[in-house]
């Protein structure tokens, strides 16, 4: 390929994928009679309806994504070791989800959150229940993916033979060994998380997306310094959660 | 170095049956392994060594039957309670430990004192000497190297028992003839009653005390190396260790007429009347004599020793000698067999 067409197509790639970024970035940061502020991003930290979005969406990310891994992780590794049989099911209805619309969910849960409700508090954290199925099919495949690289069934057996139990085996010896599938299934999460406006909303919780839809209506900067904070943050997850991929390989002690 | 405190116990497999399905992947195992003894299991493809080596470390259940470690039945313990060491033919170290953290393992989750465990492990990697690559990670040492940390691994916490399963399939010719020595050099600085599964032949008779030849989920014949070499059980015994040739023979009274008048012993287990000489292909040597019934049909040089392909009555018949003897023997020139009086075995034709 001549040189020249390489660089026409990067920059159309650049123009594509940045374009819409900087104009986020100048239409965020325009005054209204002209010039420039930053009062909107400034309203991110200071309104309190966004910062306490903000800060429940990370809180959710963060449930969604341990409580994912500890429901995940151990299942499928046991189902690996122990049941290979059900693998199959297991993995079809970790699926599922992928297969029902959002909307058709949470017509079909809206009468269980009633008693989430009841029994947790009214609180955008009970969401985690509901999105620790969402993310399911693709935490599943990056777990799957990974547990497909290391041979799992001789780990194991060379720790039982060593005196491990069960869950010495998951938790010390396949675990640390599943970094990189850890990392992604966590990340796709906390990606989705983010992003995920049909069920908080129709549920009537106020998460980050909700709000920002919100503040479209009212103050549309501070709606678009939020998105844009939002790609940006989870971005600079990516490049971190990839990073540290590839040195998950670091010294441990004895 | 050697097992403290505990002494080398023995280990014996009572009539084990493991069906899967239909297939009888072991069907009647009986055996007995003395303390301290370096027993290899040997046998084709499929004849049921793994599944008797997984079963006496608890990774798999029999069917029915029993095994007995020390006398105790240790069916129902769990492979955590065994006390076992286990090399597998899989590279099986963990990848997120270095070499020293590997063999420290099994000795952590016995609560030993983490200077204690550093000692000990260094100890082990020095014995199978890879004590300078203590803190590579798996993924940094060979496949050799890896099989080694593997063996220190299962020796460091002083296991009752030692299971290998080919552990050296994985690697190449040279390092594998080095390895296997190895292991029986550690194995017998340590004393560890051993088993070993392979289905190298070569393997089985360099390190073993004792080889258990085994076929279609039996025991054929457990004897030492030369004992298995010279007087083998049973067909399939002569046939699978070692090369032999098939000779017409007629057996009557312990003796066996073959090659027209040479007569030679007959094994136990021998049948009576006609039958096959099976006889190994150093116990015939070949003579030049213009008068000779056989003729050389093909030479190869294999360094000390020749091996001489004959032709005699239709049917061919191979012999090994040293290379220093073969060297008056001419391609198509006329010779005459002479069958050292040895033991063989006569089988039915
Ligand atoms: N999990 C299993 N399910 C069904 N059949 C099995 C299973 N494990 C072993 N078998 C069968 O049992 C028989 C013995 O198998 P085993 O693995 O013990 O053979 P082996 O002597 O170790 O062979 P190899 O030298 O190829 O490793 C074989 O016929 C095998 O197909
Ligand atoms: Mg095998």
């Amino acid at each position: 390929m001549k040189a020249w067409l390489r660089w026409l197509i990067l920059a159309l790639f650049a123009i594509y994928f940045f374009g819409p970024l900087l104009s986020m970035l100048d239409f965020s940061t325009k005054k209204n009679g002209g010039g420039r502020t930053g009062a909107a991003w400034k309203a991110l930290v200071t309104d309190e309806q966004v910062r306490h979005a903000i800060v429940q969406s990370l809180l959710l990310c963060v449930a969604t994504v341990v409580l994912m891994l500890v429901l995940l992780v151990p299942t499928m590794v046991w189902v690996r070791l122990r049941l290979p049989r059900l693998r199959r099911l297991i993995e079809f209805l970790c699926l599922l989800p992928l297969t029902i619309p959002a909307l058709v969910i949470v017509v079909g849960i809206n009468g269980v959150y009633a008693w989430v409700n009841y029994f947790f508090g009214y609180s955008p954290l009970v969401l985690t229940f509901a999105y620790v199925v969402l993310v399911l099919p693709y935490s599943y495949r990056a777990l799957d993916a990974s547990l497909s690289s290391i041979d799992v069934t001789t780990l194991a057996e060379a720790a039982r033979s060593l005196g491990a139990g069960w869950f010495t085996v998951i938790v010390r010896v396949v675990a640390p060994n599943l970094g990189a599938g850890i990392l992604s299934a966590a990340f796709i999460s906390v990606a989705l998380v983010l992003g995920e406006f049909t069920f908080a909303s129709l549920l009537n919780y106020q998460t980050l997306p909700v709000v920002i839809d919100l503040f479209g209506k009212s103050d549309s900067h501070v709606s678009v310094a939020a998105s844009l904070g939002t790609i940006v943050f989870a971005s600079l997850l990516l490049l971190l959660l990839s990073f540290a991929g590839r040195r998950s390989r670091g010294p441990k002690g004895v | 170095m050697s097992t403290s405190g505990k002494g080398p116990v023995g280990v014996e497999f009572v009539d084990l049956h493991r069906h899967f399905g239909t297939v009888r992947g072991l069907d009647g195992l009986s055996l007995a392994i003395e303390p301290g003894e370096l027993v290899c299991l040997l046998g084709p493809s499929g004849c049921g060594k793994t599944t008797a080596l997984r079963i006496v470390a608890g990774l798999d259940h029999p069917t029915s039957g029993e095994v007995l470690v020390g006398g105790k039945d240790v069916t129902g313990v769990p492979t955590n309670k065994r006390d076992m060491g286990m090399v597998f033919q899989a590279y099986s170290l963990f990848p997120h430990l270095s070499a020293a953290d590997n063999v420290a393992f099994g000795l952590k989750l016995r609560g030993l004192g983490a200077r204690e465990r550093r000692k000990r492990a260094y100890e082990m990697l020095e014995l199978v000497g890879l004590s300078v690559h203590a803190d590579r990670y798996p993924h940094q040492l060979s496949g050799g190297q890896q099989q080694r940390v593997a063996l220190a691994r299962a020796l460091a916490f002083q296991p009752s028992v030692l299971l290998l399963d080919e552990p050296l399939s994985a690697l190449d010719a040279k390092v594998r003839v080095q390895l296997r020595d190895e292991i029986r050099r550690v194995q017998l600085e340590v004393g560890t009653t051993t088993l070993f599964v392979t289905h190298d032949q070569e393997e089985a008779l360099a390190i073993s005390d004792r080889v258990g030849v085994m076929n279609a989920g039996r025991l054929e014949q457990l004897a030492a190396p030369a004992e298995l070499y010279s007087s083998p059980a049973s067909q399939f015994v002569a046939e699978f260790v070692g090369l032999t040739n098939r000779v017409p023979a007629q057996a009557r009274d312990g003796r066996a007429i073959v090659l027209g008048d040479q007569e030679v012993p007959a094994l136990a287990g021998s049948v009576a009347g006609d039958g096959l000489a099976l006889i190994r292909p150093e116990a015939i040597a070949v003579e030049p004599d213009e008068q000779g019934t056989a003729t050389v049909t093909q030479l190869s040089f294999r360094g000390p020793i020749t091996q001489v392909h004959c032709e005699l009555g239709g049917s061919e018949l191979l012999v090994q000698m040293a290379s220093a003897e073969a060297q008056q023997l001419t391609l198509g020139g006329r010779v005459r067999l002479v069958i050292a009086p040895a033991p063989v075995l006569v089988v039915p034709a």
